[in-house]
Order: C-alpha cells, then structure tokens, then sequence
C-alpha cells in the first residue's frame, strides 16, 4: 500500500508521543480499540484550568501507520483549543489531511473516538458530581 | 556498516526465489533454437525436444528418489495438488470418499478438499500442535474404511515446520490409503525420498527451487502401488494421459536444471542458512524482548524463521522495514483483519498474528544482508514500542488479558 508523505512524515516523526498522569485532575484520558483488532488508541489532553483551553495533548498508538498518522495528527490539532471546540473535530477532516483511502478511514473514526473519550474522562473529573465515580474505576 | 546491499533486500524466500542465472542460461536454447514440439515424433526439432524432456524428467526424479517415468508435468504446485487430490477422489471416489488432511495445508490443497466436500466427500482437517506437527497417531487414528488419501504438506511455507512424513508414509501403506504430500517447500531444501517416506503421490513447483515461475511436477507412483488418476483436462494425452497440453519445453528445461542444482548444493547450503538464520534471530533477540519464534525450533527448513514481535502492530512493522521484502502474518484491510490461519492452528493470538514477521532466507542471502535486516527490524521494532500503550502497560505490569477494551 502506498501511504502518503503526510502519513509517513507522522509514523517516522510522531508528534506528542507519551503519557500524562492519569490520575492528574486536569488530564482527561481516552483509550479506545482492541488489540485483537488492531489498533488500541490512547490519547491523553491536559486542560489549563486558567483559560479552559487544552495546553497539552500526548498519544500512544498501537496500530498501522494511518493509525498512528491519526492520532499524531490529532494531538496537534488538540493543542490550544478549547474542550467544545476539539469536540468539532470530525474524522473527516483526518482524512482529508492525511489523504487517508478508504480502507483506512477507520483509523480517523478511532482518533476522533479517542478524542471524545478524553474529553468525556477530563469533563467527568471535572463535573463535581462524577468525579468520585470515576476515581473509583481509574484507581483500579 | 551495510556493506552496500542493495536495497530493498529480498528476504521472502518462501513465497519465491529469484531464478538461478545457471537455470536461466540452460533454457535459453529452447526459446530460440531448439523450439520443437516435443510430441512431434518425425522430425529433428521434436526427437531434440523430447530429449530434452526426458533428460529433465530425470533430473527431477533424482531430487526425490524415484524414477522419471513417474513424473507428470504441470503449470506449478496449485495445479500439480489440484490434480493429485481431484484426481484420486474421482478415481477411486468407488472404494470410498474420505480424505485426510491438515488445518495448516496451503489453500492449493484446502480448496480443492472443500470442493470434494461440496460434491459428497468427507473431510477431516487434523489440527497441528503448538510446533505447527501433525502426529502419526492423529493420521493413524482418523483413518477409517472409506479413507481414499491421505495428504499431509512436508513443510509448512510460513512456519516451516516438517512433517514426520515417513511415519505417516508408513501408516498409509500399512492401511491401504493413498499418501500425498504437498513438498513444494521442502524439496531441494531438505532431503525427500518417495521411496524411504513412503509417498504415493508429491507436488513441486520450479520458482520455490531457483527455478522459473509457471512450471511444477507431480510425482505419481508407479508401483506398490500403481497409482491411477482421473485427468482434470482432456486433450491430447500427454503426460500418460493425466496431463494433456504441448509440454512447456524451455520451463521444464529449467525445472530440470533447478533441480539438479538444489541437489547438488544442498549439502552446502543447509548448513549455511541455518547459520545465516542463527545470525539473525541472535542479532534480532540480543536486542529486543518479547520475540517469540512461530514454528519447530529444530524440524524446521533451514531458510525460515517466523518471529512475533508482541505490542507492535504488524502493517506498522512493515512499514519500518521498507527496505525489507517480508511477507506479515496479517492482510490488515479496513476492519475485517484475518491473522494467518497457520499460526491461528498454531495457537498464536490474534494480536502477535499480526505482528508476526516471516524471515525466508535463500541461496542468494548475504551475511551483510541478514545484519542490515536485523539493524532495521531492531530500529522499526523500537520505534513502534515507544509508542505503543501495550507496552507501556506491558513494563507496568499490566497483563493485558485482564484489560477490558473498548473495542469498536
């Protein structure tokens, strides 16, 4: 298969490679896939309480290059948005950037699945009423 | 420190090999000057022709111990296995309609079996253990009085496991079955004697051997027993009626000539992949974890070596390893991944499926090839490490079969 340069520019020279504590209040984490299927996904952000806006975005990808293209890509697209606005990020806009066929767009459908998870992690820690619940299943 | 190798290295070996320059220059003569037919019987051009046939008939023959008379000529393996198991199911489909087989056959030989199921017969499929072997006991015990064949590959193409033929050969002929063997992968790699393994019928095929692609042989006993079978295309005859069309005269040329060669330098090639194998599965494990070898440790052929690489993602792998041609234990393609049903049989989960790496050296492979391949894979395998969530739950002690994923 042939990738694109975008593609291979990001599995040669991954963007935000790494990990956020998880347990960190101000980090939303999401981890989505199966590795019987594939691709296991994690993508964390940390939000700046001050301004609301995510000052930092890490990955680890588990899967084939568009995979990992995906979600480097969409660590960059994370940094410096606010928590509503990374919810516009739609897969679509994934494909189109890294000029994805077909056959590959589920790897965007997990990037942007990953990033909901994370958003939907940090706004439950961050709810008040949730957030005990969800130390409960983190600390595991 | 690459030794300038030239790139991409061919390291695929299993799935074909390059042709010999020695194949190719004693086939040349017959596209051009002596072109006859070899069925014309009155002329100089056919008698040249069919000299030529007979004298590779022969060579063939000598690679695995019976004489060239019991030598059918076809367009490979696929059709050389199509024809055996066809063949004998509608020859002796009278006597009974079973056939034995293995989980691990090529498609050359499930398919065919399937369509025998479709028109009426039984089929078992014997499972392998961990090493990807078939016991002679499992052959013994699934025999029944309506068994027709038994079919059994010598060795596996993406494990290269070997198959302890002469034990199953012996079964067959005490119990009056019909013993096939699938040797595309091992004949001119290991020794294979018709006689010594019992063996009533064998498949080979030219571009396995350094020979060239679209020629193969069938070997068909030709006593104790005789062995007859039903031809799958009618026409003129040829090939004592099991195999009509104008014989392939310049690619049986080579076939000879490949086979001749393979015999002649086996007995310094094996040990020479086996080192060049230790070499690079030394290099590879020195420096990663969590390798583990697919296959025999030692009933193996001597050029395979199939690795699992666990928490990288094996389209991933490949790309790390451009520079490599390799064949992957996964065809990843949108959702629907189908991990290898050999190492499935064999009991590899699904995920090292994927990241398993089958390594096929051959007469053609360097030492500074096998140090350039181990540097990259080492290199890709890394890389993909440092960013994948397996391992880093993996070095904090996660076992990833208790994780609950969020699959989609």
């Amino acid at each position: 298969m042939a990738y694109s340069d975008k593609v291979l520019d990001h599995y040669y020279n991954p963007r935000n490679v790494g990990s956020f504590d998880r347990a960190d209040p101000l980090v939303g984490t999401g981890v989505v896939g199966a590795p019987e299927c594939g691709d296991v996904m994690k993508l964390q952000i940390r939000v700046n309480p001050l301004t609301g806006l995510i000052e930092d975005a890490k990955f680890k990808t588990f899967g084939c290059g568009s995979a990992i293209a995906s979600s480097s890509l969409a660590t960059e697209w994370l940094k410096g948005k606010s928590v509503d606005e990374a919810l516009d990020i739609k897969n679509t806009s994934i494909v189109e950037e890294l000029c994805l066929p077909p056959v590959k767009v589920h790897c965007s459908v997990l990037a942007e699945d990953a990033i909901k998870a994370a958003i939907k992690d940090y706004q439950s820690k961050n709810s008040g009423a949730a957030s005990v619940a969800e130390h409960a299943t983190i600390g595991a | 420190m690459s030794d300038s190798v030239k790139l991409p290295i061919f390291m695929d070996n299993n799935s074909t090999t390059r042709c010999d320059p020695r194949v190719v220059e004693a086939m040349i003569p017959y596209f051009t000057e002596r072109y006859g037919n070899a069925a014309s019987r009155n002329h100089s051009y056919g008698w040249e022709a069919e000299e030529a046939v007979e004298h590779a008939r022969e060579q063939v023959g000598q690679l695995i111990g019976c004489s060239g008379k019991e030598i059918i000529f076809t367009s490979g393996a696929t059709e050389s296995n199509n024809l055996a198991i066809k063949g004998v199911a509608s020859m002796y489909k009278k006597k009974g309609n079973h056939i034995i087989t293995t989980a691990i056959e090529h498609k050359a030989v499930l398919d065919p079996c399937k369509r025998l199921e479709r028109d009426g017969f039984e089929v078992t499929y014997l499972p392998v253990d961990k090493l990807g072997q078939v016991s002679p006991g499992q052959v013994a015990a699934a025999i029944t009085d309506k068994t027709i064949l038994v079919s059994v590959m010598a060795a596996n193409n993406e494990i290269g496991t070997i198959q302890p033929l002469a034990a199953i050969g012996a079964i067959c002929k005490e119990r009056g079955v019909l013993f096939h063997t699938d040797a595309v992968q091992a004949v001119g790699k290991i020794p294979v004697d018709v006689e010594a393994m019992g063996i009533d019928l064998l498949s080979l095929t030219a571009h396995k051997i350094y020979g060239p692609k679209g020629i193969g042989a069938l070997y068909v006993r030709r006593k104790n027993p005789r062995v007859r079978l039903d031809a799958i295309q009618d026409g003129g005859g040829h090939e004592r009626g099991m195999r009509s069309g104008t014989l392939a005269v310049p690619l049986i040329v080579g076939l000879g000539a490949a086979c001749e060669l393979a015999d002649k330098l086996r007995e310094t090639e094996v040990p020479r992949l086996l080192s060049l194998r230790k070499r690079l599965q030394d290099a590879i494990t020195a420096e990663l974890t969590d390798v583990g070898l697919n296959g025999h440790p030692t009933e193996r052929l001597p050029g395979n070596l199939n690795l699992s690489f666990a928490f990288v993602e094996g389209e991933a792998m490949m790309m790390g390893i451009k520079d490599v041609a390799v064949s992957s234990g996964s065809a990843c393609t949108s959702a629907s991944l189908e991990p290898s049903y050999v190492l499935q049989a064999i009991g590899v989960g699904d995920e090292l499926a994927h990241s398993s790496i089958r390594f096929g050296l051959g007469r053609f492979t360097t030492e500074a090839e096998v140090d350039f391949v181990a540097k990259q894979v080492v290199t890709a395998v890394n890389h993909l490490r440092d960013m994948s969530p397996l391992y880093e739950m993996h070095k904090q002690g996660i076992d990833l079969s208790t994780v609950e994923w969020a699959g989609h």
